[in-house]
């Protein structure tokens, strides 16, 4: 072998090797998992079936599955409407302030999501913060209980995933030529028009971003439920992970998973579509 | 008139905004400070829970622990990954779009089902759940966020360059080791950096990978903070914040520098 | 006949659908300053990636001294490249980008220093061996990328559009600078361009391309007044194609009706009586005269100053033929006639030296 080609060849044969067995078997692994036969012994054995999907569609499962994209689906839409508002005002803030506001909006993005979801607790309990403020200033008499509630886990959720929506939001809002907004209105067209007309349209392709990277983890961030739901809200994260670690019951923990990434695979096919088509450049 | 309010409004707006983002993580790291154990109420500043964090010896290995594991991962997730990123721009070989698909995969695959994956891997390899089953795990998951990285940079540089060190009479490994590799610099710092905040933070994937022999801190504050609230997860996030903050400073101004 | 030392033979390459390069061969002499001229995305770019190894070709082969060099990367090849960007090292200084190829080919040090230094002085750079490429200007940039390729003592120095990135006056000089450095080296070099201003004044020889096809090659004269094909005629120059017929062909003369006149130019080439061929002739050949000037008008067009444009040294005129096309008419300023004033509406007759125009078989 040449000199030359040595190097590609060993420097190719690294990243398959490493994508082959971490990445690629890993998930090939999953789906087989998926359609094999709880075993006491080995965990999984054959024979081969489908029984595992079937468990996880009826059943005890498939009101969770419904309950967790409904969770899901709700923190989503309150990340768009609060997020989409505030990733205009970003790119719409003044030179000198928009860097700052950005950094600001990075900076929880990079906090470890555990650390902030419990400082949602601090914030929720019965002698939480709010609480603490709300008797302080006379509006209730005695604590509210606000932790293991529904509120409080899409309050977590929102918490954790706001940036999320946010930085792809502003990204493409950032490149939407402001010209267009003001020919819109110079044509005559009001707010409402303007907004449905021009910006909205400019602006899907970074709502479909920011919606799957906020939906997916607000169905699988286990430890959100688990610190601000307690026992109550099981969302189908904690399902998975219940059956994997506690029951032991692998095939249908790997089914419940196959399923969210079909889910995945849906979610991301509008994101493909939104995507321009790579134009290729002649030489 | 309208025109005011507007700006009121936009303002008030996004000062909401930043107080439900800052407000919750404020709380954590002054009632860090706080002497009570309890309550909310503020009984006067105090590091005893920082004393005790350091008298734990728990969490100080399970620290020691997460920096080891963090600095190693990311360091082959970066040598990985720029191994991986020259491939993909430069190369043409059989199986590039699958390659590129199992990046893209890796990106969009939820953690959780990405856990259980590897879990399932070691379980049939067999690798024992410990300090390897982490490393592997931690350097994947930080690969497709290196590759992207890099990936764009070198997609920024001017092609000639490598053509011209070829022209020169360079060999491959010549070419990455005095020419791509420099020229990468910047980013691949902060890349680096990107991996190590997420191999500290991530909590899901280790939750299935980790084992008894090699404790992390995240898995443990986790399992704290299950157990009942501490004023000493107070302690340690507080410090985790100060040092996420060092670094997405750092990495801010290294990229900005570029 | 000397060898070339560099050639090709029957060179095809396609990228998907577009075919870049067709049926292509070309010789090149040891020592020639030879210039590949055409417009962007005739196929020259790549004619010179091959050469360099940066590309395969589909078909055909390149030979260096008559070593067949087809698949060699460009690492192992005796040739060498200076891009159009430069494509300098930012991260090494000036000496070390000079010396990158040397090291690469494991020279002793000691070596390397001394044809550095030797080098950096041919393109007068040597103070700035220390400096990093963005602490230079472009016009030394250029130099720096010169030295780096010539450095490694090449058989063949490709150079891609390599003066385009510079101003017009920088650009003038360093055309300058580049000649004189080849006929000091007596290196070959191959020039890429797309200006034919420089491919004129700098080449022993152009080849002109078109649709990834080599349509003509020669010295820059013959290229100028003997274009073959009609293509070559207008882009090199600028040129008046008028449609005629050919009346009569012989040995010596060809015959033509143009613009309801027969005209007879001493052309040798044989043409078919009734064929349609196209006359080319250059602006500057022409000869405006006004109407009291001339007396016999049978081997003059008429026409009508359309619009007078002063250009310094010269004056050019557009002229519309009576029943015709526009053309235009470059007329020098020369103490013998001074009367280089036209007004617009003016009647005028234009006449050229038979023998100076260019007749080509007709193309459509």
């Amino acid at each position: 072998m040449r000199a030359s080609q040595r190097f590609k060849f060993i420097s190719l044969s690294i990243t398959w090797a490493w994508f082959g067995i971490f990445v690629l078997a890993p998930i090939v692994l999953i789906g087989i998992t998926s359609i094999l036969t709880q075993n006491e012994i080995s965990i999984v054995s054959t024979p081969l079936t489908i029984q595992s999907f079937y468990d996880t569609l009826t059943g005890g499962y498939a009101p969770i599955f419904l309950y967790s994209l409904l969770i899901a689906a709700t923190t989503t839409l309150l990340c768009l409407l609060i997020g989409y508002p505030f990733a205009f005002i970003i790119t719409r803030a003044s030179n000198r302030f928009r860097p700052l506001m950005l950094m600001l909006l990075m900076i929880p993005f990079w906090v470890s999501s555990l650390i902030r979801a419990y400082a949602m607790v601090i914030m929720l309990k019965a002698q939480g913060l709010i609480n603490i403020a709300l008797i302080y200033l006379g509006i209730i008499y005695k604590p509210l209980h606000l932790l293991y509630t529904d509120f409080a886990v899409m309050s977590g959720l929102l918490y954790n995933l706001l940036p999320f929506m946010v930085l792809p939001l502003y990204a493409n809002l950032a490149k939407l030529d402001h010209t267009l907004i003001e020919a819109a209105q110079d044509l005559g067209a009001t707010r409402w028009q303007t907004f449905k007309g021009v910006i909205l349209p400019h602006s899907i392709p970074g709502i479909i971003s920011g919606v799957i990277l906020v939906f997916l983890p607000a169905m699988t961030l286990f430890y959100i439920p688990e610190f601000l739901g307690g026992a109550k809200t099981l969302l189908i994260g904690n399902l998975i992970q219940h059956e994997f670690l506690v029951i032991g019951n692998w095939p249908k923990g790997a089914a419940a998973s196959v399923i969210l990434m079909l889910i995945t695979l849906l979610l991301l096919i509008p994101y493909w579509k939104s995507q321009p088509k790579p134009t290729r450049a002649k030489s | 008139m309208i025109k005011i309010n507007e700006k009121i409004i936009t303002n008030c707006f996004s000062f909401l905004i930043y107080a439900f983002l800052y407000i919750p993580i404020l709380v954590v790291v002054v009632y860090s400070f706080n002497k009570s154990q309890f309550s909310m109420i503020w009984e006067g500043f105090s590091l005893k829970w920082y004393r005790e964090l350091i008298n734990d010896h728990e969490i100080l290995t399970a620290t020691w622990h997460s920096l080891l594991l963090g600095f190693l991962a990311s360091t082959s997730a970066v040598l990985l990954g720029s191994l991986a990123a020259v491939c993909i721009k430069r190369y043409k070989f059989q199986g590039r779009k699958l390659l590129h698909g199992l990046v893209f995969t890796l990106v969009v695959i939820p953690d959780l089902v990405m856990g259980i994956a590897l879990l399932i891997l070691f379980h049939f390899l067999p690798v024992p759940l410990g300090f390897w089953s982490l490393f592997f795990a931690h350097t994947t998951f930080c690969l497709p966020f290196v590759i992207v990285t890099l990936h764009a940079r070198l997609g920024q540089l001017d092609k000639h360059l490598f053509e011209s060190a070829k022209d020169l009479g360079a060999s491959e490994f010549v070419l990455f080791r005095q020419i791509i590799l420099p020229l990468l610099g910047p980013a691949l710092i902060s890349s680096w950096l990107l991996s190590f905040t997420l191999s500290i933070d991530d909590v899901i994937i280790s939750y299935f990978v980790a084992g008894p022999s090699f404790e992390i801190l995240p898995l443990k504050i986790y399992a704290m903070v299950r157990t009942g609230v501490t004023p000493e997860v107070n302690a340690i996030s507080t410090i985790i914040l100060g040092f996420t903050l060092l670094f997405v400073v750092g990495a801010t101004l290294i990229r900005r520098k570029k | 006949m000397h060898n070339p030392i560099i050639e090709l033979k029957n060179i095809t390459k396609a990228f998907g659908q577009h075919i870049a390069l067709q049926e292509l061969n070309l010789a090149v002499n040891n020592g020639e300053f030879l210039t590949i001229l055409g417009p962007s995305g005739c196929g020259k770019t790549t004619l010179l990636r091959l050469m360099g190894g940066f590309e395969q070709p589909d078909s055909g082969h390149i030979f260096i001294d008559g070593y067949d060099i087809t698949n060699l990367p460009p690492e192992e090849r005796l040739v060498n490249t200076v891009f159009q960007s430069y494509a300098l090292f930012p991260h090494m200084t000036i000496f070390n980008n000079v010396a990158f190829g040397l090291k690469c080919n494991g020279i002793d040090k000691n070596e390397i220093k001394e044809r550095v230094e030797e080098t950096l002085k041919i393109v007068s750079l040597e103070k700035y061996s220390e400096r990093k490429p963005n602490e230079l200007s472009g016009g030394q940039k250029q130099r720096v990328a010169i030295a780096r390729a010539i450095v490694n003592r090449p058989r063949v120095l490709l150079l891609d559009e390599p003066l385009s990135a510079l101003d017009y006056k920088l650009r003038k000089k360093m055309q300058i600078e580049l000649k004189q450095l080849q006929r000091r080296l007596g290196l070959t070099f191959i020039f890429i361009t797309h200006d034919q201003e420089e491919a004129l004044s700098m080449s022993d020889r152009v080849v002109i391309m078109n649709d990834g096809k080599i349509l003509q090659s020669g010295t820059p004269r013959d290229i100028y007044e003997e274009p073959n094909s009609l293509f070559a005629a207008e882009f090199i120059g600028e040129a008046n194609v008028f449609d005629a017929i050919v009346t009569e062909s012989t040995k010596q003369n060809t015959t033509l009706k143009v613009q309801n006149k027969t005209i007879t130019f001493p052309e040798p080439k044989q043409f078919k009586a009734g064929e349609k061929v196209h006359l080319i002739v250059r602006p500057e050949d022409l000869r405006v005269w006004t109407e009291k000037e001339v007396k016999n008008t049978d081997d003059m067009l008429p026409g009508q100053v359309e619009q007078v444009i002063y250009k310094g040294s010269t004056v050019d005129l557009i002229v519309r033929l009576i029943d015709g096309p526009l053309i235009s008419a470059t007329e020098f300023f020369d103490e013998d006639d001074e009367d280089l004033f036209y007004e617009n509406g003016e009647k005028v007759w234009i006449h050229w030296l038979p023998g100076w125009e260019v007749i080509l078989p007709y193309e459509g």
